[in-house]
């Protein structure tokens, strides 16, 4: 790039949002081989729409940006197809805690099973979530990144709460 | 959280759980929950579901490799190695692209704001574009090499139209994301500067007379025909390239 003046402001507004970018990456794309590819492409196009950009809420601007390239590669790789919501939507499959290494580890284990019924809850509702209990944002941030009015986000959280408590409940009765 | 039961202020109950009341909705809520067991039930799990979710270890933070790589160079845009031939709009843009893009004379038209920010996104995608070993996908030549290479890379058949003959060669074809879909981009060229075409089904079917725009130094024309939203955009003045809209309408 031939604008070094310019990439101290593009960096003094995106670095130190990055943590947050690859927290959103890693949680739609579920590893960090692609979450990293994501973070990368969506720091790239950061810096061509950068010009424009109006330098309020650098970290809404920043995640809006990395959610659009996590849908753009999770659309390019049919291996990671997107889960569309129904109303109907049916409870996701709890995995086996036989498969976990540490299934031994009590604490170790509940904590990893967290992290994968999470991995588990359909697209929409996990990024609402992610946003929401990880990222600590209002509604309305939330609302502005995934595109979405107000009211989607409110029944969306509301259905990710609602299926994350059953399928934990439903892997409790399991043990 | 019962999938059973509920109450029809849950989401309320939800949202003063999510501290998004004001203080006299909050007061009231907080009484509805006296009485309501279904919202005390839901505020307990709610309050639960966090611990657990904050104790448990899910923040993935950016890898230090990661961060340092790019801090070191925001724009690593990995460049092939020593390709004999790389076409225009790979190489390296020079002030070309972005000394226009920074220029900013942000100029709004009647546009509406989906209209202004797919306006945004277009000269962002051009922008792209120009960048050195950006493109997922390039090709060139002729008509009947790009429309067969779509085949299978998107849900709908871009309208794929040269105009070698006219001025306005077809320099190639590839796949770009616009407005939270993939849509298909044309790159034409005349007299060295580049014309990008993005071309995807538009929902409502209804063909619509062009409309100029620009935007950081850049033209773009938007219009529907066929069923297709067509945006285009160039560093070319306006009149060539009406022109070249012109003629691409009216060609088959």
């Amino acid at each position: 790039m031939a604008l070094p003046a310019d990439q101290d402001s593009f960096k003094a507004a995106v670095l130190p949002h990055l943590d947050a970018a690859f927290n959103l990456a890693r949680w739609l794309m579920r590893n960090t081989q692609d979450a990293e590819d994501v973070v990368q492409e969506a720091v790239l196009r950061a810096l061509t729409y950068f010009p424009g950009f109006r330098g309020e809420n650098p970290r809404g601007w920043l995640l809006q940006i990395v959610r659009n390239a996590a849908y753009a590669s999770m659309k390019l790789n049919r291996g990671a197809m997107m889960v569309s919501v129904g109303d109907d939507t049916s409870l996701p499959e709890p995995a086996d805690p036989g498969d976990d290494p540490e299934a031994t580890l009590m604490k170790e284990q509940d904590r990893a099973q967290m992290g994968r019924l999470l991995a588990t809850l359909p697209v929409e509702l996990r990024e609402t979530l992610v946003l929401r209990e990880l990222e600590e944002m209002s509604y309305k941030a939330i609302a502005e990144i995934t595109a979405a009015p107000i009211g989607t986000v409110m029944s969306r959280l509301w259905r990710a709460r609602r299926l994350l408590a059953a399928a934990a409940k439903a892997e409790e009765n399991r043990r | 959280m019962s999938a059973t039961a509920s109450c029809e202020r849950i989401l309320l109950a939800q949202a003063d759980f999510d501290g998004e009341l004001d203080a006299a909705q909050a007061a009231e809520m907080e009484a509805h929950r006296a009485g309501c067991p279904i919202c005390q039930a839901a505020y307990a799990e709610m309050k639960r579901m966090r611990e657990d979710l904050r104790s448990s270890d899910l923040y993935r933070r950016a890898p230090a490799e990661l961060r340092r790589r790019l801090a070191a160079q925001p724009a690593a845009a990995p460049v092939p190695p020593t390709q004999p031939r790389v076409a225009w709009w790979r190489r390296p843009a020079a002030n070309f692209g972005m000394g226009a893009a920074v220029a900013a004379a942000l100029t709004f038209l009647i546009l509406s704001p989906g209209q202004q920010s797919m306006v945004d996104q277009v000269v962002a995608g051009h922008v792209r574009a120009l960048q050195p070993g950006h493109l997922e996908d390039v090709i060139s030549t002729d008509r009947h090499t790009v429309k067969p290479w779509f085949d299978g890379k998107l849900d709908f058949a871009p309208p794929v139209k040269d105009l070698r003959d006219k001025g306005f060669p077809l320099d190639g074809g590839r796949l770009d994301y616009l407005g939270g879909r993939a849509v298909a981009a044309l790159v034409y060229e005349h007299g060295k500067h580049p014309i990008n075409l993005f071309a995807w089904p538009s929902a409502g079917n209804l063909d619509a007379s062009p409309t100029f725009a620009e935007r950081s130094g850049y033209n773009l024309v938007h219009w529907v025909q066929d069923g297709m939203m067509i945006w285009v955009v160039s560093d070319l003045e306006k009149t060539e390239l009406g022109e070249f809209v012109r003629l691409w309408r009216a060609a088959s």
